[in-house]
């Protein structure tokens, strides 16, 4: 099938339209399959848009920095602080690395205890935050060295829980795109089968239209272009509703956490566009498929 | 033009037609006839190629029917107009959009095809009745739309199975008129009819041919008829 055909098969030809008769459940049914489907498929593109967003900001965010937690008697926490930061500062691969103050571990902390936490009268650890630079952190030398220098302190690189997270964030992001391509194998199957009954019960129409030399093309045409704008319409009103429902979830925040960044950000906004040409373009493999098997059973 | 040549035709476990052998010459006019069951519209429908044989070898415009792909099949079919029996309407659209869908499927212009209508249905009388659907249509009127879209893209065959089988007398003068107007404009004519009367009728007005088939077999009837 060139270009020329495809183009010849979606121009609206009113007359040759009318062969087949317009009314009928196939098209209702098309209609809601389409709209229902791709109502579905904005919801999993803004599923799998947000999970990718979400690894990719785990990924780069946690990468490139380290915890460095000092566990130490109270009078003893603040020499094993700074022996920590003098040991930090000649260690190749640490582009800074800072002690947080008293205000930041109390917030740090205020979502489990409150804001008016008493830190001075706790035994609370000392964090150092580390930020890494080139050529990247030995973190099993300076385990090394820290156990030697510093006993009481502890490294996280935060691969222990970064790496499931990333993962579990990918996984979603898979989840979202196979929904979407279920979605349209799903969309394919129900028109496939509209247009096969669709095809059968005008199988007297079809015969006729053989009988005054009409070629495979012109009939499957007759049909492929109304499933594929009846396709497309639908979905089409499916985006509008499934944009509609994105609009109105929640907007991303700190305590919402994942479940309020669903929606789309940017030029992503654009993507659901896609999302009825994709239906009329599986509408029209799949009538086409359907009509030239037909036609052949019919001769 | 059109040449059957020892063709058979078996349906299920019954050969209906047996070793049979036809040649349409351009411009000629038969009528086939023989009692109702013979194989008379079998034997239009191998020659417009909606049927293929079992056995012999069917040509039509020097081409083997039977090696014809789907879209020569439809271009050879633009060439051989069909009248049928039960006509064979599409009863959403009109008159006029039924008689002129040879000329949509070919993809003639739009403007060729108004012309070329109206002319055509005045010719058969029906230029009065262009919006009318099928069902609002009387018998005779759409045993002429019937030949009406037959002919419309001036196809060098006109076959006609049975044209005046529901129709009056009257009815079937008028239109074994329009047919033997057509022969007289060079188009090959084949009538299937088991109407002797009509047969008897058109002899003053025409040289035709009779083949009557009897026994699965077609011979040349005599002046019995």
């Amino acid at each position: 099938m060139n270009k020329g055909t495809i183009r010849s098969m979606l121009v609206r030809d009113k007359r040759a339209d009318r062969v087949v008769p317009p009314s009928g459940y196939t098209a209702q049914l098309t209609l809601f399959v389409s709209g229902a489907m791709a109502f579905l498929a904005v919801f999993a593109l803004a599923l799998s848009l947000a999970s990718g967003r979400l690894a990719d900001r785990w990924a780069s965010e946690l990468a490139g920095a380290a915890t460095l937690r000092i566990n130490a008697p109270a009078e003893q926490l603040s020499a094993q602080t700074e022996a920590a930061l003098t040991v930090l500062a000649q260690t190749p691969g640490v582009a800074s690395a800072r002690a947080l103050t008293a205000e930041e571990q109390v917030t740090l902390l205020s979502p489990w205890f409150g804001p008016d936490l008493p830190l001075d009268t706790l035994p609370i650890p000392q964090l150092i935050e580390i930020i890494e630079g080139e050529p990247g952190l030995d973190t099993a030398g300076l385990r090394l060295r820290l156990g030697a220098e510093v006993p009481g302190a502890v490294l996280d690189d935060h691969s222990r829980w970064r790496e499931p997270l990333v993962e579990a964030a990918n996984s979603l992001r898979r989840l979202g795109w196979v929904s979407i391509l279920l979605i349209g194998g799903a969309t394919a199957a129900m028109i496939t089968l509209a247009a096969n009954a669709s095809l059968a019960a005008n199988a007297q129409i079809i015969e006729v239209l053989r009988l005054v030399g009409a070629r495979d093309r012109f009939i499957a045409s007759a049909f492929v272009r109304r499933f594929t704008y009846r396709a497309f319409f639908g979905a089409l009103v499916g985006v509008l509703f499934g944009m509609t429902g994105v609009l109105l979830l929640p907007e991303a925040s700190v305590e919402g956490g994942f479940l309020t960044g669903l929606g789309f950000q940017g030029v992503g906004w654009l993507l659901p566009a896609l999302i009825p040409l994709l239906g009329a373009a599986v509408a029209f493999l799949a009538t086409w498929t359907a009509a030239v098997r037909k036609l052949k059973e019919l001769s | 033009m059109i040449e059957l040549e020892n063709v058979s035709y078996t349906y299920g476990d019954g050969e209906l037609l047996s070793d049979v052998s036809l040649q349409l010459q351009p411009g000629s006019f038969h009528f086939l006839t023989g009692p109702s069951g013979a194989g008379k519209t079998t034997l239009l429908k191998l020659c417009y190629g909606a049927l293929l044989a079992t056995s012999g070898r069917m040509t039509a415009f020097e081409q083997d029917i039977a090696r014809l792909d789907r879209d020569q099949m439809a271009l050879l079919r633009r060439r051989i107009g069909v009248v049928h029996q039960d006509c064979r309407f599409l009863d959403h659209m009109t008159l006029a959009e039924n008689v002129a869908l040879p000329l949509m499927v070919s993809g003639k212009g739009e403007n060729a095809q108004k012309e070329d209508l109206l002319e055509l249905l005045n010719w058969v009388g029906l230029g009065t009745r262009l919006d009318a659907l099928p069902p609002e249509l009387s018998g005779g009127e759409r045993q002429r739309a019937a030949l009406a879209r037959a002919v419309i893209l001036s196809p060098d065959v006109v076959l006609a199975d049975e044209p005046t089988g529901n129709v009056d007398w009257e009815m079937s003068q008028r239109l074994l008129r329009l047919l033997v107007e057509l022969n007289k404009m060079g188009k090959t004519v084949l009538i299937a009819t088991h109407d002797l009367s009509l047969i008897r009728a058109a002899k003053s007005q025409v040289q035709a041919r009779v083949l009557r088939i009897s026994q699965r077999q077609i011979q040349l009837a005599g002046a019995d008829l």
